[in-house]
């Protein structure tokens, strides 16, 4: 598939500090590259770092960019994602996703809930879209596994 | 760092959930307007689900702001011009 053939997707990160979040980003842009779309990861300078670090050649994630540039070339540019997942596991992670899925009305759009109180944290969820929603803190594997059916990933074993 | 941190600005609230802060802002101030998630203050794009209540008191503005590591604050700034540049474009949000 040819770069102009690819879907765009937009996956937006929250604060660092719940440590699924770093390896399912990875693994997000993975999958995502995998399956036909261009990934724009937006995060904070601590997830850049952090990512930046976890793929060093960016053979997973090639672009980021600053949550606050996300929002701006949407709103300022008008640019488009045909997906947006959005990352988050307090209220302040619901904010910007309720931004990003007020901004991109017409993308698919995933909440990816998780951490300690994901199912408190579900419940601030005011707008539609798709929600998944999981327990998970240290472990991955759960949550991979719950993303891998709902965005129609092959289940791998690795 | 966003042009916002770099006002000079109150805290007047902290830690509350993004309903509460709307609540808040309502109570508190004595004109309220309501903006979308996106839109500028301070050069700023404002963060929250809709709708976001920005208040005003006199030549203050207080508005949430939200930092993904941090949660949301409640700021109060002094600007008169952007005060008024609110009235110019917000909704004033329905009275209770």
């Amino acid at each position: 598939m040819t770069e102009a053939e690819e879907k765009k997707a937009l996956v937006v990160l929250g604060c660092p500090e719940v440590p699924v979040q770093n390896s399912l980003a990875v693994f997000t842009a993975y999958q995502l590259r995998k399956n036909g779309y261009s990934p724009l990861i937006a995060g904070n300078p601590a997830v850049m770092k952090l990512l930046m670090t976890s793929d060093p050649e960016k053979h997973y994630i090639s672009t980021m960019t600053t949550l606050e540039k996300a929002v701006e070339d949407i709103t300022d540019k008008g640019e488009k994602y045909e997906l947006c997942l959005a990352f988050a596991h307090s209220d302040a992670g619901i904010s910007y996703a309720a931004t990003m899925r007020y901004l991109l009305p017409e993308a698919r759009f995933i909440t990816i809930v998780f951490g300690k109180e994901a199912e408190a944290i579900a419940k601030l969820i005011e707008y539609e879209g798709e929600t998944i929603v999981e327990v998970a803190v240290h472990n991955p594997m759960s949550l991979r596994k719950k993303m891998s059916e709902v965005l129609g990933w092959a289940v791998s074993k690795n | 760092m966003g042009c916002i941190e770099e006002l000079t600005y109150e805290v007047l609230a902290k830690g509350l959930t993004f309903q509460e802060c709307r609540e808040f802002i309502a109570k508190l101030c004595p004109r309220v307007y309501h903006i979308e998630p996106g839109t500028k203050l301070f050069g700023e794009a404002i963060i929250g689900p809709p709708p976001i209540a920005v208040g005003t008191d006199g030549v203050f503005l207080i508005f949430p702001y939200v930092k993904p590591c941090h949660e949301t604050f409640v700021l109060k700034v002094e600007d008169p011009g952007e005060a008024a540049r609110l009235a110019t474009f917000a909704k004033p949000a329905p009275k209770k």
